[in-house]
This record gives structure tokens, C-alpha cells and sequence, in this order.
């Protein structure tokens, strides 16, 4: 075996180390594993590389990629790009945070320990709600945790999903419902947002919550007062999906009557990564504090009466309840929890206001010009943020449109048949802070030039 | 009180001071905001009629104003203030605390992975497919399995979608299978993560070895057995020796093997658990292969499993087509849905490729013999001042008991809060629940005998003052940012936010 950088076991440590042990070789420390089924050979896996080999093979993998510095991307539908302040990446490259595991001694965990508490601090603020945890797998998971949640507190065995939720989350919602055993049923939508109507025909006396998103899929903003009337006329609970960075502009959904909120905080200065490490986040009101899953973080005090953090209301999570938690969760994604609380510091009470104000109006001035496209319209005339659908004229191949796209550069939007196959030939298109007047255009004399 | 310190060795983390809150930092008018000026035409008229008043915020955010120095200096103040790997031996049992490669971080930092949409034509995001496909196979082949998704955000994410897999097997058989049989040696998440997929938990107690009782998992299985959950090694460190006797008794009645695989850090090129019998695999990445665990996470919980199993892969699974290039698969109908949006902790994923590329299968063999070898070391050492309830060898990790020291009134807690003084994250203490006073020691292929000496001569040296002077050790740690605190009163009257507007 040639020596590896990452392991500092010499022959003489192992020689002096077997010894110790008493054994001759390290074989002897594998007698107890049966002969019948230790692996003989070597592993069919990828090869051994040379650190100036693996740099160089990494990125010949990573060109193969067409990425967002050098494309100038139109597409959200759940993962944004928006400007990730520089300082973000220097706070979590801070290896005291990296390399830590969750905080399980509090004594030397203050650090991390206070970032979570400062995280939930933010989230509450954002949301309006009394309690947040430490964070989940995502924005997706963190809803299908909200459906469990609900089940268990109102002890009803339904759910009613708005089909303006985003696809992927209405998919991880029913794949945790089917495990609990909770019944899913899908409200439909008008004008690219949640038909009322419809979905007070869906709400009974055994619906434990209704499931919204705000902006929902398309972009658009549900009336969130309205659909909290309608399930709490039923005594079923509502839950809320928002994107954190909207709720600069938007109203607090706690303050709309959401008995929990949760999301994905990606849009708060986390890179889109393909998908993952993102970070949900999930609050609630005070009456349900005790049954949110996942880590939290308290205020204390030390012996000396100094001010500490901890893991705390343990009571409720798995290493503990076993079988009766109120979740499976262990590990969460308290680095990028960290990266959206550095987001907040940095943009504070006026960058976040500033920054929606800018997706905002480029997202209209974008749909404003796009739509003055001959054979293209919006959608819907819904109030929206900074994404809305696109509808092209009919018989586009929104694929092949962004195939065109790429090769001028750009990445063009979601083609909403994937997942709505009503919606042919229209395009979920988002526009962020970064895209200048210059990339609007751009686009819009692309786009029109290839239909 | 302090007389017995050693003064030489540092201060474990060297920032005494409170550390201000950020949202205490705030001075109106202080911005730490960089943003481009608005360079599309609007009229305030316009703006005014894209939102109704009523969808509008009423107060603004009470977030903290600040500037960019401010925040540097607030994160570096909070780091210092928390111990990771880089500081110093985290032999943290079950955990896997082994050194964080820096090629990883900067690799999953490189703007082709970092900065790609999942929703990209496929085209042009052929890199990160054959990344993710040239992983699933690598995985297979370590774990013997025949198949492997990569979605799962966690070990726990992963035991779930596993059962999940289960429990579709068993109804697309026509069969009504309840109960998942887990070890009382069992992490926590293997029962909550069974619950949580509809399944009831049955616990079975361990023999005097510490292993799977034959007799009482015979007894214990029938026609209503969905699986059994079994880490192996088992979180005592020890390898089932029954193991093959133990797969045949569960697949006899008609149940299948999950291999929680939180411990392959022990097995890797040795032993696979497609060979031991188990059907379905999860791997914690961020264990095995070196990915960070960021203070609680991110982490990656790819699962693999057997060809009975294919058809209930969780949506979507990549694959290579005919002419070379890479593409997402059509779901089976079977599938059990998604699991996770998306595809999975991709940045992870990137960061474990790449440790696996440092070693090849050879040099994986060697992580896991020098990984055993340092634990059998450590328990060698250690046997003769705390009680070993278990002989070795050892795999990966050990546990001890600190019941010895019960007589001078002195708890397991005590020793770990002492060791914080010398400069050590303590071993995972009382777990597993089935050794009284436990403290499991793992010590990882990535630390020196140096290291491991430094450590063990410590222990040794708690262990006496706990005869000598057990109030140091009750009052402990010393050098700590904060002593002990007050957990109780924190839970009974929680306040979890600053509360801030």
C-alpha cells in the first residue's frame, strides 16, 4: 500500500501498535469477520488520483457544465440565482464550523450554538411565527414535515395540497403522507393561483391542514388571508411555503394566520449547488412548539450566570423518543442555515427591502417586454414577485427554445408541461436582482428570434 | 482549585468574552449591502399596482444594521468560539470524525458544480451526470449492492427511504408486514425513521457479548416481519459473527436485511453488506467518506439495494445512454416517489467523488485497517483503567464504562466535561443505551499514535483524579468559554429567539 497524505500510520506505529494490541498482524483484527463473506480482490471502483490529477480531472468535469457565472440565467422554479454576498463563503469556510458536528457539548459549541439561535431569531423575524428550528433537508421535505406535523397535533388523517405548490414538493409530500398514512387531496388552481371555490369544497372536518405556497409555483401570490379563513373555519391547521427572501416585500404569513411556515431559505445567499445542500426552514406558532421536529436551540445561563446557548426541548427527537418522535431528522443543514443567517446580517433591514425591490421591478419590466412579443402573452394576470409564466405560441417547443437559448448564452426557463401538462408551450421564467436591463433585452430579442 | 491544570496546554477555544448577539450590533443607518442601482424604467404609479395593499409587509424586517466589517467580525468571533476537527481529536463514537479534506471544499466551490441549476437541458449539465453516475456504480461496488440512489439529504433521510422501499416490496407481494426488529444497541433514528414509514418497532435485547441474540430474533420474527435494522459493526464496535445466520433467519420468514451503514468506516474492501445478506444499504457520507458534517450538516445518505429492489428507487436515478451521454431515467410506476427535491445534497455528493478518487479501492481497504487498527489501540491501552465490557477486537470504534468511577461520585458526564480542559472533544457518552455509564470511542484512520497517546494518557489521568479529586472533575471544564449550563431551566421555560420586533 503506497502512503496517503491523509493518514499518518507509519511502520513503526504499526509495528509498536499490533504489538500492544498483541496481535501479529492487522489480519488478526478481522478474525471475527467469517471467511464466507470477506471480499477477496479489489473493489470495482474508480481509480486513485494524484492531487494535480484529480484538480485537473475535476474540472474538465466541472467545464462540462454550463454554469451561471457564464451563463446568464432566466430559470427559478424553486432554485434562484441571485447574488451570493462574498463574505458568505468566508464565514462558512471557517473550519471551527465546517468540521464541528451538531453541538452536543454545549461548552465548547457556543459558536455554532449561537449562530442557530440567531438563525431561528431571523427565521421568526422573516416569518412572523413564534418558534423556528434549527433547519431541514430542504424546502420540500421541510412541508412534508409540516403535513406530519399537522396530522399528529389535530389528530385528522387528511391533507389538502394546493396544486400550485411546486411539483417536486407535492411529490415528497405524498410520498411522507403515504408512510403516515395520511390521505393527500389536490385543490386546483384559476388564473395560476389556488381556486378558492374549489378548495372549500376539499375542506372538511377531517382535513388536519391545507398546504399552500406563497409565491406558488408560478410566481404568483396566493391570498393567503383568505385560505387561513377557510381551513380555520374547519379547525384544520394551515400551512404555509414561502420564499424567506420575498418576505421582505410580502406580508409575514404569521401575520396572514399560518399555523406553521416552512421553505427553502436557498434565495438567502446560497449557490444553486444542482439542487443540494439547500436548507429548510420550518416555524411555527407558539401552541406548537413542542411538537416541531428537528433540533432547537435555547437560551441559558452557566454556572457563573453567563449568557449560553443549548440543544434544547430534546424530549421530542429521536435519540431519545426512539419510535416516538415527533421526527426521524438527525443531521440537518446547519452550514447553509449559517449562510442564510450571514445573508440577513449582510443585507439587513434595507438591503432585503432593496433587493425585492429590484426583483420586483426587473421581473415586470422582463414579463413587460416579453410579453410585447407578437403570439406571446402571460399567463395568468395574477399579482406576482419576480417570476411569472410565459405563454409562447402554441406548438413551441419550450425545450428546444432552450436549447437556442443556451447557445446565445442564456438560460432560459421551466417548461411548465413538465409538470402541468395543460400548460403547453408556456415558460416559468425569474428574474433576479442580477439580470440588467441589457440581459432583459438580450433575452426578449433572443427568445423572439427563435420562435 | 485550578492547581492541577496543565498550564501548557492551550486553552481548548480562546475566546472568554460574551459574545454579543448580531442583532445587538445594530446601529440605524449602517448597511453592509452591495447592490446594483435599478436600471429598468418604472413609474411609482406602476409599482404601486403590481401588489394590493393587503398582500404587502406592513413592518419591516427588524433585521440588524450592520456593516460588512461588523459581520466578519461577529462570524470569527462565534468560530472561535466552536471546536471542529481542524482544532483538534474529535473522537466522537459512531460519528466518524475523521479529517475533512480541503480538495473537497474546493472542488465543490468550482462555478461548473456550484453554481447549476437542476432544471438545465440536460445537455448542458453532462458533467455533474456523469459525476452522479460514476458515484451510484462506485458505491455498488463497495457496498455490493446492485443499484444506488444518491438523493437522500442523510443517514436518517436515507433509513426511511430504504423502509420505505420495504414496505412497497412487501404490499406489491400482497403481504401486510408491520414491524421493523432493530437491536437495543440501535441508533435512535432506526426506530423513529421505522415510524415514520408506517412501521411498528420491536426491540430485541443483546446477548452477553454485546451481539444479536439468535434465539430471542427467532423468536421474534414471524409473517408479519417487514425487516430487520442492523449496524455492522454494531454500535458496540463489534462485528455480528452470526451474520449470515442472522440473514437467513430474517429472509426465512420472509422479512429483508437494512444494514444501517453509519459504521462502514470499519469495512471498507473487508467486508460488503451485499455479501452478509442485507437487501438495502444507507451510507452517511459524511462518516465514511470525509464530507464535513458543518455543525449538524449538510450530509448525504445515498442508499443502495438489491435487484429485488430496483423497481422501488425514490425517483429519479441517473443513467447512460447507448451513445455515451448522461440522462436522468424514466420513474419505474413502482418507484416510491421522490424523496428530496431534486437530486439529492449534489455539493456533497462532488466533495465525496473526490475522496474517493484520492484513494482508489486499495487505499479505501487501508482507511478502514488503520481505522481499526487505532481503536483496538486505544481500547488496548485504555482496558486497564476503565471497565471494557466487551473483549475485542475491536472494528472502528469502542465502547468503555465509566461505572468504575460511580464510587467516588464521579459520572461519565465529569470525565467528558474534564477532558474539554486538555484540549479534546469528548467520545459520544451514554450511548449505545445498553452499557451503564457508556463512552464509545472512535478515533478515525486520520489521527497519529501521537494523537491517540495524547488522549489515552489523559483519560488515564482523569481517571485518577476522579480517586484523587473529584470535585475538579464535577466542577469541570474550566477553560471553557461558559461552565456548565443550565439545560433544565432552558427547556422548562424555552426561549428560543431574540424576539427581536
Amino acid at each position: 500500500m503506497k502512503k496517503h497524505r491523509y493518514i499518518p500510520m507509519t511502520q513503526q506505529n504499526e509495528r509498536d501498535m499490533l504489538a500492544a494490541v498483541g496481535a501479529e498482524s492487522i489480519e488478526d483484527l478481522f478474525v471475527d469477520i467469517p471467511k464466507n463473506v470477506r471480499y477477496e480482490g479489489t473493489l470495482p471502483m474508480s481509480s486513485a488520483l494524484d492531487e494535480a490529477g484529480l484538480l485537473r480531472h475535476m474540472t474538465q468535469l466541472a467545464g462540462k457544465n454550463a454554469d451561471s457565472d457564464r451563463y446568464a440565467s432566466f430559470l427559478g422554479a424553486g432554485l434562484y440565482d441571485h447574488q451570493v454576498p462574498v463574505v458568505i463563503n468566508h464565514v462558512i469556510s471557517r473550519s471551527e464550523f465546517y468540521t464541528a458536528y451538531t453541538p452536543y457539548q454545549p461548552e465548547v459549541s457556543q459558536g455554532e450554538l449561537q449562530a442557530i439561535f440567531e438563525f431561528q431569531s431571523y427565521i421568526c423575524e422573516l416569518t412572523g411565527m413564534e418558534v423556528a428550528n434549527a433547519s431541514m433537508y430542504d424546502g420540500a421535505t421541510a412541508m412534508a414535515e409540516a403535513a406530519s406535523l399537522a396530522s399528529a397535533a389535530t389528530r385528522r388523517k387528511k391533507i389538502v395540497i394546493a396544486s400550485t405548490v411546486h411539483p417536486e414538493t407535492r411529490e415528497v409530500v405524498r410520498t411522507y403522507a403515504y408512510g403516515l398514512g395520511i390521505e393527500v387531496v389536490e385543490a386546483g388552481f384559476d388564473n395560476g393561483v389556488t381556486d378558492l371555490g374549489k378548495l372549500e369544497s376539499l375542506i372538511d372536518g377531517e382535513t388536519a391542514a391545507v398546504l399552500v405556497q406563497s409565491p406558488n409555483f408560478f410566481g404568483a401570490v396566493e391570498n393567503v388571508r383568505a385560505i387561513s379563513d377557510l381551513v380555520h373555519a374547519k379547525k384544520g391547521l394551515l400551512v404555509v411555503g414561502a420564499n424567506p427572501l420575498s418576505l421582505g416585500l410580502l406580508e409575514a404569513p404569521g401575520k396572514l394566520g399560518a399555523d406553521i411556515t416552512v421553505g427553502d431559505a436557498q434565495p438567502l445567499g446560497i449557490s444553486g449547488s444542482f439542487g443540494g445542500p439547500t436548507c429548510g426552514y420550518f416555524a411555527v406558532s407558539k401552541a406548537l412548539m413542542r411538537k416541531i421536529p428537528g433540533r432547537i436551540v435555547g437560551q441559558t445561563t452557566d454556572k457563573n450566570g453567563k449568557r449560553g446557548f443549548v440543544l434544547t426541548l430534546q424530549a421530542r427527537e429521536q435519540h431519545i423518543r426512539r419510535d416516538k418522535a415527533t421526527s426521524n431528522i438527525c443531521s440537518n443543514q446547519a452550514l447553509l442555515a449559517l449562510s442564510a443567517s450571514v445573508y440577513l446580517s449582510i443585507m439587513g433591514r434595507q438591503g432585503l427591502i432593496d433587493v425585492c425591490d429590484l426583483n420586483l421591478k426587473k421581473a415586470h419590466y422582463a414579463a413587460k417586454q416579453l410579453s410585447a412579443i407578437q403570439g406571446v402573452d402571460l399567463a395568468f394576470s395574477s399579482p406576482f414577485f419576480n417570476e411569472f409564466a410565459l405563454k409562447l405560441p402554441e406548438g413551441t417547443d419550450v425545450n428546444a427554445l432552450n436549447e437556442k437559448l443556451l447557445e446565445e448564452g442564456f438560460i432560459g426557463g421551466y417548461n411548465l408541461s413538465r409538470a402541468y401538462p395543460d400548460l403547453d408551450s408556456v415558460m416559468l421564467l425569474a428574474v433576479t436582482e442580477k439580470r440588467s436591463k441589457e440581459d432583459i433585452d438580450r433575452f426578449a430579442e433572443i427568445l423572439e428570434g427563435s420562435l | 482549585m485550578n492547581t492541577s491544570l496543565d498550564l501548557t496546554t492551550p486553552p481548548l477555544i480562546d475566546a472568554k468574552e460574551d459574545c454579543a448577539l448580531i442583532f445587538e450590533l445594530s446601529q440605524p443607518g449602517r448597511v453592509a449591502y452591495s447592490l446594483p442601482e435599478c436600471d429598468v424604467p418604472t413609474t411609482e404609479d406602476e409599482v404601486s399596482s403590481w401588489l394590493p395593499d393587503g398582500f404587502k409587509r406592513s413592518d419591516a424586517a427588524a433585521l440588524p444594521e450592520v456593516s460588512e466589517v461588523d459581520v466578519i467580525r461577529h462570524y470569527t468571533g462565534l468560530s472561535r468560539r466552536n471546536f471542529g476537527v481542524d482544532n483538534g481529536f474529535y473522537p466522537l463514537g459512531s460519528c466518524t470524525m475523521k479529517y475533512n479534506p480541503k480538495i473537497n471544499e474546493d472542488v465543490a466551490r468550482y462555478a461548473g458544480f456550484a453554481k447549476i441549476h437542476p432544471y438545465q437541458p440536460v445537455s448542458s449539465v453532462q458533467g455533474a451526470l456523469e459525476l452522479m453516475y460514476t458515484l451510484q456504480n462506485d458505491l455498488s461496488a463497495l457496498t455490493g449492492m446492485d443499484a444506488v440512489t444518491l438523493q437522500p439529504a442523510a443517514g436518517a433521510h436515507g433509513e426511511w427511504a430504504g423502509l420505505m422501499m420495504i414496505r412497497s416490496y412487501h404490499e406489491a407481494r400482497g403481504e401486510k408486514r408491520t414491524k421493523v426488529i432493530v437491536p437495543d444497541s440501535s441508533h435512535g433514528t432506526n426506530p423513529a425513521s421505522a415510524t415514520v414509514a408506517g412501521f411498528e418497532t420491536v426491540t430485541i435485547p443483546s446477548n452477553a457479548k454485546g451481539m444479536v441474540d439468535l434465539d430471542l430474533l427467532r423468536a421474534a420474527v414471524g409473517s408479519d416481519t417487514a425487516a430487520l435494522m442492523l449496524t455492522n459493526p454494531s454500535t458496540l464496535g463489534l462485528f455480528e459473527e452470526q451474520i449470515v445466520e442472522i440473514a437467513e433467519i430474517v429472509h426465512e420468514a420472509g422479512g429483508l436485511l437494512y444494514y444501517d451503514g453509519a459504521n462502514s468506516n470499519a469495512i471498507m474492501g473487508i467486508t460488503r453488506p451485499g455479501d452478509m445478506g442485507f437487501d438495502v444499504v444507507h451510507l452517511n457520507l459524511h462518516k465514511t467518506m470525509s464530507t464535513p458534517h458543518g455543525g449538524g450538516g449538510p450530509g448525504a445518505g445515498p442508499v443502495g439495494v438489491k435487484s429485488i429492489l430496483i423497481p422501488y428507487l425514490p425517483a429519479p436515478v441517473i443513467e447512460k445512454l447507448e451513445n455515451g451521454s448522461y440522462d436522468f431515467a424514466a420513474a419505474s410506476p413502482d418507484s416510491i416517489g421522490r424523496v428530496k427535491a431534486f437530486y439529492g445534497n449534489f455539493g456533497i455528493l462532488v466533495r465525496a467523488y473526490t475522496y474517493i478518487r484520492t484513494y482508489g479501492p486499495d487505499g479505501l481497504r487501508r482507511v478502514s485497517e488503520c481505522a481499526v487498527l487505532n481503536a483496538n489501540y486505544m481500547m488496548a491501552r485504555l482496558n486497564d483503567y476503565y471497565e471494557v465490557p466487551f473483549a475485542g477486537p475491536c472494528k472502528h470504534e469502542f465502547v468503555m464504562s465509566g461505572s468504575g468511577l460511580k464510587k467516588y461520585g464521579v459520572r461519565t458526564l465529569d470525565v467528558a466535561k474534564r477532558l474539554l480542559d486538555f484540549g479534546y472533544h469528548p467520545p459520544t457518552i451514554y450511548f449505545p443505551l445498553n452499557v451503564e455509564e457508556c463512552i464509545m470511542i472512535e478515533p478515525t484512520e486520520t489521527e497519529s499514535k501521537e494523537t491517540l497517546d495524547g488522549f489515552i494518557d489523559t483519560m488515564i489521568r482523569i481517571a485518577k483524579e476522579a480517586e484523587e479529586d473529584p470535585e475538579l472533575l464535577l466542577n469541570a471544564p474550566y477553560t471553557t468559554p461558559v461552565t456548565r449550563l443550565d439545560e433544565t431551566n432552558a427547556a422548562r421555560k424555552p426561549v428560543l429567539n431574540c424576539a427581536c420586533s
